[in-house]
């Protein structure tokens, strides 16, 4: 029943939001002491169990009847569900009696687990106080298990370790447990075993949740400081605001204002989620919750955001709080010209709901009308174009994503780059910098040289290699341009998909970066030129021509496909005409059937981008930049 | 009254766009080839009186409808028209004469097996007035023969081949080239030969794969091996051209080749997009009444044809043809013969002007030559016809 997920039980949550319209809410007191609550989150790596060990701590306390859990599994997203990943963060609040016979309130965080969502993860965890680290006792800790704990450590939290899976043949609890101690360096003597599976150590986790990890801090008399951990917008309530309360009390009716921008909301309720949304009249500090307050849009709702009173409030705005910033770009086109309108209706929806996701329109002489979309990583690329296919049913071609260059002008000016094809003038470009990343990968020592050439073919820089029993922790300092495109693709092709990776930004660097161009039948094609770096500009520009050589079907002449730095050809392919293409017999039957045939071959072509005169078919885009190295 | 007429039709427009023929289709085969995707179909009983019957009541409905044209040429095609009895051929050719004119000299082709029984009928068809024989030879080798699925030998063919030269005057062959492991050696050596046995006129054809055929079957699950490849096949075309040419017989169409004056005429009047009668399981016309051009065509399957034929119309589907229809055809056909097609006629057909930036495109290729309102292929642009019609289409 793994799919009887926690987020699987948040997302059903969302939707009975509006099942239970009409449904008069039970207001009840909620209020609670504050060393009778405790305020966690789950860090695990994806599989090793942190949705099925919290639907086990719900049942457990019977927060939701075992009759009911049953009934939890469908809804959230697709792609939430598909690919195991949590995109938006959850809560869910649990009573607990514990053994000394008093009732706490437990706070569950689930947080989205993906380096795409690192802000977002790290407001989560400044939402809570302790954190459960979940660790597949038969596979063992992996590089997203780390970037994760670190977000707890930086948080300042208490963390209980969980050896998960004991049920499993393959599990070794003691292996397990000394890795946790040499990588991450923490102390896992009082490591709990537990099988989410069968329900054995779930009693001891909830207890380990009440007597290890701190109580929330709070005053209640102080002025209202809220934290806005996470928003979502829903079809009838508008938005949905996530709150973790630090400082006075938050009530059903009272006005209040966003730090950040000013903006004051009436608020219409206040609740929070057992899973199903339950209205109550007030929050208290150190309680999580949400309230709605007639909000349209989830722009105007900014993760780590400070909320307080319109009057009398607090002007300390919380700690850490940034707008989101997009570090990957790239190019969104309808396949079918036609519907660019409705590509520009998705993309709105959208937004609406994704606050870190930037768009503004763009054209392409070889793709047409479009969007210039930025997103926060390349999961969440992902994430949207499918969605767009999917859910709006466009099918998009994708432009090879590119990270934001800074061009620093001779004129002392400093340009962002997001596009290739808005490369300045070179005779003005004083020097370029690149976004570098650390990216920790974690590797079965077999694979191991075969992760090494592929971080040093990306212009990788070494900074730590460790062993922890026969699995490698490699750290490599590494450009995201090289990461951006396949290197996930390829780390998992040359390790059977037995490394796990994480990243973090690092910042900007100097380096010799050029704009490649590549130019079919002497014509240059926007879309497929990019920033490369000048060592490698030949292996590439080499790699992409042939590749499109490949791709293009031939014409009735020849074409000629060039790499170009400026007006320099650094690599070259010739693409043979087409010699034969007749049909043998044609007589008094066969001009309908050949008509039929021609006018078909006509549509078959506004499938293809005519560039020039030469026909590019849409997969030439994103394939010609797949590397094969 | 006859001469009124033939003057008349010399100076209508059928006989300006290509001339008016009839197509008689017999649908029936002793087996039938792998690579064929023609309507053939393999029957044990045929009731011939009736058959003839159904073919008679047809021409009499069409010429109720086409008065005052002139026959420029009959062809009889199939499946085998060689399986018919001369009798047969004979009582058609004689009732088209009676419903229309044709000239002194008229071509009427029947395709022929080149088999031991149909040589015996050769005379037979001669006296009923068949002036031209179409022989199904395909290969000069036997093993080719029998891959091919063809029933006779090629010692058969040649006695045939024979019979048929003493017979008529005009006597052309096919031959299927670019077969499973063929080399270019093997066929210029095939070709050869061939040009030696040839009187004036050859049908040289590439091996195409059609689909719902055996061998398009056999294809798609990964057997037919050793086609030659897209270069190999466009040698063996440039081959073609150049050994025929050198024994006199010029390439008037993409895949035919004749001496000057020894073209198929029947087989103009597609090319030039005449007007034609087509009548028989599954045959197509191609009719101007009061100005309406009309694609036609008769029910397929053999019973269901003659069933309707003797219940009163052979004919299935009547659509008129649009300008833009009738020029793209116009297209597709006359950039197949040598001599190609007036730009004039195509765009008064179509009511716009043909594409000048695509014209311009293809004459820089070289793949066309132009003059005037006179537009051709050259024989690279014939070898990818199908992309040149692409760029020219309506």
């Amino acid at each position: 029943m793994r799919r009887q997920s926690f987020a699987k039980t948040m997302g059903k949550a969302r939707r009975i939001r509006h099942l239970d319209q009409g449904v008069k809410p039970t207001h009840i007191q909620l209020m609670t002491e504050l060393n009778k609550i405790r305020n966690f989150s789950i860090v695990a790596h994806i599989d090793h169990g942190k949705s099925t060990l919290a639907d086990r701590l719900i049942q457990e306390t019977g927060t939701v009847k075992d009759r009911d859990m049953q009934e939890q599994m469908l809804d959230s997203m697709d792609i939430e569900r598909e690919r195991g990943i949590t995109i938006k963060a959850n809560t869910v609040r649990i009573d607990y009696k514990a053994d000394d016979g008093e009732n706490y309130v437990l706070n569950l965080i689930d947080t989205p687990g993906h380096v795409d969502f690192a802000y977002e993860v790290s407001r989560s965890m400044r939402a809570v106080e302790g954190s459960l680290l979940v660790v597949d006792s038969s596979q063992g800790v992996e590089a997203q298990t780390l970037a994760n704990v670190y977000h707890a450590m930086d948080a300042d939290h208490e963390i209980v370790s969980i050896l998960n899976k004991i049920d499993l043949p393959a599990s070794d609890c003691d292996r397990v447990a000394e890795q946790i101690e040499d990588v991450i360096g923490l102390d896992a003597t009082d490591a709990i075993q537990v099988s989410a599976k069968t329900g054995q150590g779930i009693h001891e986790t909830l207890e380990a949740i009440v007597k290890k990890l701190p109580a929330p801090k709070g005053e209640r008399n102080a002025p209202l400081k809220a934290m806005l951990v996470d928003s979502w917008y829903d079809a009838y309530l508008g938005v949905i605001v996530l709150v973790r309360i630090i400082d006075g009390v938050l009530k059903k009716g009272e006005r209040i204002k966003m730090l950040s921008n000013g903006s004051v909301h009436h608020v219409d309720r206040i609740g929070v989620f057992k899973p199903q949304r339950e209205e109550i009249d007030e929050l208290g500090p150190g309680e999580i919750g949400f309230l709605t307050a007639s909000i349209k849009q989830v722009r105007d709702t900014r993760v780590g955001d400070t909320i307080t009173h319109e009057k009398k409030g607090t002007e300390d705005a919380l700690p850490g709080f940034k707008p989101a910033q997009p570090v990957v770009f790239c190019g969104l086109f309808p396949v079918d010209s036609a519907e660019f309108e409705d590509l520009r209706d998705a993309i709105d929806k959208l937004a609406l709901n994704d606050a870190s996701f930037s768009f503004e329109m763009e054209t392409s002489a070889a793709l047409g009308f479009g969007f210039r979309c930025g997103f926060l990583g390349l999961l969440h690329l992902e994430v949207i174009r499918d969605r767009i296919e999917r859910e709006y049913d466009i099918e998009l071609i994708t432009t090879a994503p590119s990270v934001i260059y800074h061009i620093h002008m001779k004129d002392g000016t400093m340009q962002e780059l997001h596009n290739p094809a808005d490369m300045p003038d070179l005779t003005f470009v004083d020097h370029m910098q690149e976004p570098r990343i650390k990216a920790t990968i974690l590797v079965p020592d077999e694979y191991l040289g075969d992760v090494l050439k592929l971080c040093q073919d990306r212009r990788g820089i070494q900074e730590d290699l460790t062993y922890a029993g026969t699995r490698a922790m490699v750290v490599y300092d590494l450009p995201l341009n090289e990461v951006v495109f396949d290197f996930y693709d390829r780390l998992k092709s040359v390790t059977k998909g037995y490394a796990s990776f994480d990243y973090q930004m690092m910042g900007y660097r100097q380096d010799f970066l050029v704009k490649m161009s590549i130019l079919v039948n002497d014509e240059p094609v926007d879309a497929l030129s990019t920033m490369v770096h000048r060592d490698r500009a030949e292996m590439r520009g080499r790699a992409m021509v042939e590749k499109l050589k490949d791709l293009i079907p031939r014409h009735m002449f020849k074409i000629p496909i060039q790499a170009a730095i400026g007006g320099k050809v650094i690599a070259r392919e010739t693409l043979s005409a087409m010699r034969k293409d007749v049909t043998a017999k044609c007589y008094g039957g066969d001009a309908t059937r050949k008509k039929k045939l021609l006018e078909k071959q006509k549509a078959g072509k506004k499938k293809m981008r005519q560039f020039g005169k030469v026909d590019i078919p849409q997969e030439a885009f994103i394939s010609a930049l797949k590397m094969d190295g | 009254m006859h001469l009124q007429n033939w003057l008349r039709a010399a100076l209508s427009a059928d006989w300006q766009n290509g001339g008016f023929g009839i197509y008689v289709h017999w649908p029936f085969c002793q087996a039938k080839c792998p690579y064929c995707d023609f309507n053939s179909h393999v029957s044990r009983e045929i009731d011939e009186r009736r058959w003839l019957n159904a073919y008679l009541a047809e021409l009499d409905r069409a010429a109720a409808e086409l008065p005052g044209r002139v026959v420029n040429a009959v062809f009889f095609g199939g499946g085998t028209p060689s399986l018919m009895h001369p009798d047969t051929v004979a009582a058609i050719i004689e009732r088209i004469r009676k419903h229309w004119p044709m000239p002194n000299d008229p071509e009427i082709t029947l395709e022929a097996n080149p088999g031991s029984v149909e040589a015996g009928r050769f005379r037979g068809y001669a006296d009923g007035g068949v002036t031209r024989i179409s022989m199904g030879v395909q290969a000069l080798n036997d093993r080719d023969l029998k891959r091919l699925g063809r029933i006779h030998t090629v010692d058969e063919a040649k006695k045939a081949f024979e019979i048929a030269h003493s017979t008529f005057e005009r006597v052309s062959f096919d031959l299927i080239y670019a077969r499973q492991d063929q080399t270019l050696e093997d066929w210029k050596k095939e070709l050869n030969e061939a040009l030696c046995l040839a009187i004036d006129h050859l049908s040289l054809y590439q091996l195409t794969i059609e689909k719902g055929t055996a061998f398009s079957d056999r294809y798609e699950k990964g057997g037919l091996t050793g086609l030659p490849v897209e270069d190999l096949a466009a040698d063996m075309y440039d081959v073609t051209n150049e050994l025929c040419e050198r024994a006199g017989l010029f390439g008037y169409e993409v895949s035919n080749y004749a001496k000057v004056g020894a073209e198929s005429r029947h087989n103009l009047i597609y090319w030039r997009y005449g007007d034609y009668l087509g009548i028989g399981p599954g045959a197509h016309g191609r009719l101007t009444i009061d100005g309406v051009k009309y694609a036609t065509e008769h029910f397929k399957m053999p019973n269901a044809w003659l069933e309707n034929a003797e219940r009163g119309r052979g004919e299935k589907i009547r659509d008129a043809l649009s300008g833009t229809d009738q020029a793209n055809e116009y297209l597709i056909m006359g950039l197949r013969i040598t001599e190609g097609i007036d730009t004039t006629r195509l765009e008064n057909l179509a009511g716009a002007k043909i594409d000048t930036t695509a014209l311009t495109h293809l004459t820089d290729l070289g793949l066309i030559e132009q003059s005037g309102s006179h537009l051709r292929t050259t024989p690279q642009g014939r070898l990818l016809l199908n992309s040149v019609i692409g760029e020219l289409i309506y």
